[in-house]
């Protein structure tokens, strides 16, 4: 059961380039031509206004409203005008012709931006199969804005059903665009509503409406946000909780859930991201701003691939897990938190279902190459070294990496033969490959009118660009990285010394990194599968020892966590020798950074996950904003 | 007060007992027994299969269905659409073939364990009994598919060592006073009706099995007409009570769908429920006085006061005990002015949902009919494929127009409509008022009145139904029906996931051809209904299909109780169901139960091991 888990056993489907048919063909005509997808059990797509109806005369929100009405002495009728108020900022009002205009629009776009859109056409006839069968959620991974507007022209594309899109508020700052993606499919929620009970109610019963129904298959990110690092986010639960309780709750046979894996060869907002990891605030989102970034169109950001995996039924996941008549004592509309069987049910699912994403992830080259060259980065600085090495050096290392990842169950897209030849320079990060390499200019212009603090932001942006190359292959070494790192920092071979540094380390990064919480036994036991599987250890009833041809790899593994060690260190560090007792939060980001030489220390999302797993470990408390810490508590080993 | 049997409790064994003498064999009775069942079924009923041995279904040589014998209004019909039904519903062929274990071979037949000091102090009571093979394994099962289907096979397990046929409430009492002297098995037995393995000698038990078969306890005793009750004898059958009391112009009313073979005693042991249960009420509203043997001695109450406030009613220690606890012997029932006119009727709804949203608002205005049950898609195909050959060229154009008024007129989609059948009771005038008023109701679901006709084949369908299992198994088709209640709001959901859940059960587990599965919601309550499922599938391919169909069967209990479902809402738990009882009723529960056992029966003589 365990080995159903290791990614390197599953075969994966073949590619189609979506946008080679566009490039041959009318593009109106595409956008005009004929679209009739089949849904769930045949049922008729249902009005907007005929939705919103049924959502405000379900038994839960008659429920709710009838609850805060005697709660705040309001009137029902009130109450009941605010939800419908709730219900028309949040719906969508999904519309043909918007979505024509789009496939229109972003065929001309795509075409300018990327090389090619690949989709897995297998994938598509599973969920077209799925859709029929069971109400579906989609999930696609979220490293862009792109997104959700490429999932929706893919699924045109394929004269599949439209989803209907969680979307975060901030687009409805977007005069015309917001609205445009409202009619789109997207509707949207507030950031936090943490407290608001009628909210709450109108929301979930809304995606639960559609989700029962079979309207339309719903879409939203597991990790709630964009991730700017591109590593994946520890997954947000609130809508996965809602879209599993329909089946919790025997209102549906079932329901399928689709992990979608969208790999961009280069994100658009790469370098958006870097700076706004160093505390350059994220612009607003504005529709004069997204015009203002349409000179990006000139730029090439190669191809994008999309996998969509494997149906994954929420009634087999709950099978054995959960026991669905806890349901059976009270009735099923009155709104009750969930159990905490649910709640780490769901929990788990997310974490599963995050890891689907991840394993079918395609890594490109410049990966590979990124990751050999932070190493080598990191290294040369550690020792004082001048910075860079030799190209041929890196062309061996990049092919013996790519066998190594294979092994270890990476989705390579390595086009055929290929050398490490000048395209690679020319390709999407060459500033970063120059910097890191050790050639001198940097971004931009290297006039000298740079200070001393500036030419730091701009090192650290490449640094950090390049890391976010770097991380897209972190899922796949994680485990056996962790196990190399515990077995180095381990003081002997005895098997339940290193699995304890490891479940030490493990629950160092588990917000640095996607490992779900409760499965340190099985992570590990999948880091020794691997690890001995690939010929790196020999691991016995009692004992873990390193073969003779598993130094290199386990150098490898060991340098690939170095810079999170590192960076979590710095933090500890700080913490330690900085005078007051407590600091806020707001402090602490800017006053790490001004502490530090390391690159990857300057990102706040590292700053962020060290805090929470100082919290998580008891070393650090959180008093209302404030930031206390016991000093004598900061793990000693990491000095 | 009316005695109706010149053999008073006391008297009866010189008048009938002793007329028997000792050992009953084969070919020897004397007297006529009163009832339906005579001591050796297997002389008018299958010794394999359901019912009467001179009904059957099966394919002439035309190859049409018909239905032998002359006891049923289907009985000598030819019903011409069961063939196509048939194949296209499971795949089957009328060439492929799978028949029965002709004959009972008595070496397959266990030898009897007989504990000879029992037999011997049984002998000189007079009691009759029977160790012959037949006699026995008749009494060894009920009528589960695997029961039926290892009969067919002729595959024999543990059977009761020896049969006992007490004709009263004091042969009773001996029988159990000796079983506990001589530390004997007793194991009850009424009409063979279970369908919870109920029957089942439970193969652990080394002691003698003695079956206790009351089908010759089946005299009503007396009827009161001041207070509408008759004492009865509880090894009464169904249609033997009706009958004898209807010569009096009463009727209890209860008439559950084994009622032709189910025993009064069986109804109280697992909590039966008949299908006019809105009109009379389900056994408990009916039982008015228990008497029940024990081996901790008689248990009954002192008088009978139509409700007592007493502590816990010891009638619901006994009412679901399923042979746990002793025999029931005799009971006071309630009885009624047999009804002065009965309607059938028929609605037809455009879909399943639109059928229970009827029902509940029935059931919201407390208007329920003696019977109202709703038949899915599925079911109301079958029900048409069982229709017999038309006599006459007019009814059959008179059904074509029907058909083509409701779905090509109405626009109901043939393959979503769905039939509710009703049964309406009571003095004309009110029947007829009675039967607008749910019309009515009906009409605001958009049901469509379908006539009496269909109404009553619904109700006829329910006896034969039985009957037809027997003829799939000839043919690689096995099925089996199971039931449970459930609250309103989640009879939609139960009935959709639970079906649902056969079939991707049967396929997961092999299975090659889809499977039938099909429900019916066939009482209403105040607070929730009761839903029957059935469930069949070809077996070709499958090297055990007995273990494929329990695995399907215990998953889709799993659902039933997922979705907020009772274990049973009337068949009981019997051996079936036991694992799901702690759950069902809690710990406390579960030892509360036990207790009571534990002190009336602290040796488990009524060792069949049912329930707990």
């Amino acid at each position: 059961s365990v080995l159903l888990y290791y990614p390197m056993l599953k075969k994966r489907d073949d590619f189609e380039d979506i946008l080679e048919e566009r490039r041959t063909s009318s593009d109106l005509r595409y956008a005009l031509r004929c679209y009739t997808p089949v849904l769930y059990k045949g049922v008729t797509p249902c009005k907007t206004s005929v939705l919103k109806s049924m959502v405000l005369q379900s038994d839960q929100l008659h429920y709710v409203i009838n609850q805060v009405s005697k709660e705040s002495g309001r009137a029902a009728d009130d109450v009941r005008e605010e939800a419908s108020a709730i219900l028309e900022e949040m719906a969508h009002s999904l519309q043909l012709s918007t979505v024509r205009f789009f496939a229109f629009m972003l065929s001309k776009v795509f075409k300018t931006l990327f090389r090619s859109i690949c989709v897995n056409e297998e994938g598509i006839q599973r969920l077209q199969q799925a859709i029929q069968e069971h109400p579906v959620v989609l999930l696609p991974s979220h490293r862009s804005y792109m997104d959700f507007l490429l999932m929706s022209y893919i699924l045109y594309t394929y004269d599949v059903a439209l989803p209907v899109i969680a979307a975060g508020m901030d687009f409805m700052g977007m005069k015309f665009v917001g609205e445009m993606l409202r009619m789109s499919g997207a509707f949207f929620i507030r950031r936090s509503f943490g407290g608001d009970k009628l909210y709450w109610s109108v929301f979930s019963e809304y995606v639960k409406t559609m989700l029962k129904n079979g309207y339309a298959p719903v879409e939203f990110f597991l990790e709630g946000t964009r991730s700017r690092t591109s590593k994946s986010l520890t997954p947000k639960l609130g809508l996965l909780n809602i879209v599993m309780d329909p089946f919790l709750k025997g209102e549906v046979f079932d329901v399928n859930v689709v992990p979608v894996s969208i790999s961009y060869e280069r994100i658009l907002e790469e370098s958006l991201y870097a700076r706004e990891l160093l505390g350059v605030p994220k612009p607003k989102e504005s529709t004069s701003g997204l015009f203002k970034a349409r000179k990006v169109l000139s730029e090439d950001y190669g191809s994008i691939h999309v996998y969509f995996g494997q149906p994954v039924s929420v009634r087999s996941l709950a099978e054995g897990r959960v026991n669905r008549c806890q349901f059976n004592l009270v009735p099923r509309h009155i709104p009750r938190r969930p159990s905490e069987e649910i709640q780490s049910f769901v929990n788990d699912s997310a974490y599963r279902l995050v890891r689907a994403q991840e394993e079918n992830m395609v890594l490109k080259p410049w990966v590979l190459l990124a990751s050999l060259l932070l190493q080598n980065h990191h290294q040369n600085r550690a020792a004082g070294q001048k910075p860079g090495m030799a190209l041929d050096e890196l062309t061996t290392q990049a092919v013996w990496l790519r066998d190594v990842s294979r092994q270890y169950g990476a989705f390579l897209h390595w086009p055929g033969t290929v050398r490490v030849q000048s395209r690679f320079y020319e390709h999407v990060f060459n500033v970063s490959l120059c910097v890191i390499a050790g050639e001198q200019g940097g971004p931009g212009d290297p006039r000298s009118t740079v200070t001393p603090e500036e030419e730091l932001l701009s090192q650290a942006v490449v640094v950090l660009s390049c890391a976010s190359y770097r991380n897209q292959m972190l899922h796949v070494f994680v485990r056996p990285a962790l196990l190399a790192s515990a077995i180095h920092i381990a003081s002997s071979n005895q098997k339940q010394e290193v699995f304890n540094s490891f479940s030490f380390l493990r629950n160092m990064f588990s917000s640095e990194f996607i490992l779900c919480p409760g499965a340190t036994v099985q992570d590990f036991e999948e880091a020794c599968y691997l690890l001995v599987k690939t010929g790196v250890l020999q691991v016995t009833q009692q004992e873990v020892l390193v073969t003779e041809r598993g130094h290199r790899t386990l150098a490898f593994l060991t340098s690939m966590l170095d810079p999170f060690l590192q960076g979590y260190q710095v933090v500890c560090r700080f913490l330690c020798e900085e005078d007051t007792e407590t600091l806020t939060e707001k402090q602490f980001i800017p006053a790490v950074r001004k502490v530090s030489l390391c690159f990857s220390v300057l990102s706040s999302d590292l700053q962020k996950n060290a805090l929470a797993a100082l919290q998580r470990l008891g070393a650090v408390r959180k008093i209302k904003g404030y930031v206390g810490f016991h000093h004598p508590c900061v793990p000693g080993w990491l000095d | 007060m009316n005695v109706l049997s010149t053999c008073a409790a006391s008297a009866c064994q010189q008048a009938v007992c002793r007329a028997l003498c000792s050992v009953v064999t084969k070919g020897n009775i004397v007297g006529v027994p009163v009832g339906t069942h005579p001591y050796h079924k297997f002389e008018i009923m299958k010794w394999n299969g359901w019912g009467y041995s001179d009904s059957r279904f099966l394919f002439n040589k035309k190859g049409q269905a018909e239905f032998t014998g002359k006891r049923y209004r289907l009985s000598g019909m030819i019903i011409p659409g069961l063939k196509d039904w048939f194949e296209g519903t499971f795949g089957a062929n009328l060439q492929h073939k799978t028949p029965p274990t002709p004959l009972l071979t008595n070496t397959a037949v266990p030898p009897a364990t007989l504990n000879e000091a029992f037999v011997e102090e049984v002998k000189s009571t007079g009691i009759p009994f029977s160790h012959d093979a037949e006699d026995r394994v008749f009494r060894a099962h009920g009528h589960c598919l695997h029961e039926i289907f290892a009969l067919r096979e002729g595959k024999i397990g543990r059977v009761p060592d020896m049969v006992v046929w007490p004709s009263c409430h004091n042969d009773v009492v001996k029988i159990v006073q000796l079983a506990c002297k001589h530390n004997v098995c007793l194991m009850p037995y009424g009409g063979g009706t279970s369908v919870s393995s109920a029957l089942e000698c439970p193969p652990e038990e080394t002691r003698s099995i003695v079956s206790l078969d009351t089908s010759q306890m089946n005299r009503i005793l007396w009827i009161d007409e001041k207070n509408l009750t008759a004492h009865v004898e509880a090894g009464i059958v169904g249609q033997d009570l009706e009958r004898l009391l209807n010569e009096s112009g009463y009727c209890t009313g209860h008439e559950p769908d084994s009622m032709e073979f189910s025993s009064l005693g069986g109804w109280v042991a697992t909590r039966a429920s008949g299908m006019k249960k809105n009109i009379y009420g389900n056994i408990e509203d009916l039982v008015v006085h228990i008497k029940m043997v024990t081996p901790q001695g008689v248990i009954e109450k002192s008088c009978q006061g139509p409700r007592m406030s007493t502590g816990p009613d010891i009638h619901h220690f006994i009412m679901g005990s399923e042979g746990t606890l002793g025999v029931v012997t005799e009971v006071t029932m309630k009885i009624r002015p047999m009804p002065e006119y009965q309607k059938y009727g028929s609605v037809v709804f455009p879909n399943f949902e639109q059928g229970v949203a009827c029902l509940r608002e029935v059931a919201k205005q407390r208007c329920a009919p003696a019977s109202i049950r709703l038949m899915d898609n599925e079911q109301f195909k079958f029900g048409h494929a069982l229709k017999p050959q038309v006599s006459s060229i007019f009814t059959s154009f008179l059904d074509g127009l029907k058909k083509f008024y409701i779905t090509k007129f109405k626009g109901f989609d043939p393959n979503h409509l769905c039939v509710a059948t009703l049964l309406f009771e009571g003095n004309r005038e009110k029947v007829l008022q009675h039967e607008k008023q749910v019309y009515d109701i009906a009409a605001k679901f958009g049901g469509l009145a379908a006539g009496e006709d269909n109404g009553q084949r619904g109700y006829m369908l329910t006896f034969v139904i039985a009957y037809l299992r027997d003829l799939g198994m000839d043919y690689y088709v096995i099925g089996e029906s199971f039931e449970t209640s459930v609250p309103w709001d989640r009879v939609l959901d139960i009935c959709r996931n639970v079906k649902a859940r056969i079939i991707r059960e049967c396929k997961d587990k092999g299975v090659q051809f889809p499977p039938l599965s099909t429900c019916r919601v066939t009482q209403t309550y105040d607070a929730g209904a009761c839903v029957y499922f059935y469930f069949a599938f070809n077996y070709r391919g499958l090297s055990d299909p007995v273990h494929v169909y329990e695995q399907v069967e215990h998953a889709a209990r799993e659902e039933i109780l997922a979705n907020g479902g009772s274990l049973s809402h009337h068949h009981g738990v019997g051996k079936l169901r036991k694992e799901w009882m702690r759950d069902t009723i809690s710990n406390v529960g579960m030892g509360m139960l036990k207790s009571v056992k534990d002190y009336v029966d602290p040796n488990n003589i009524f060792g069949n091991r049912n329930l707990l």
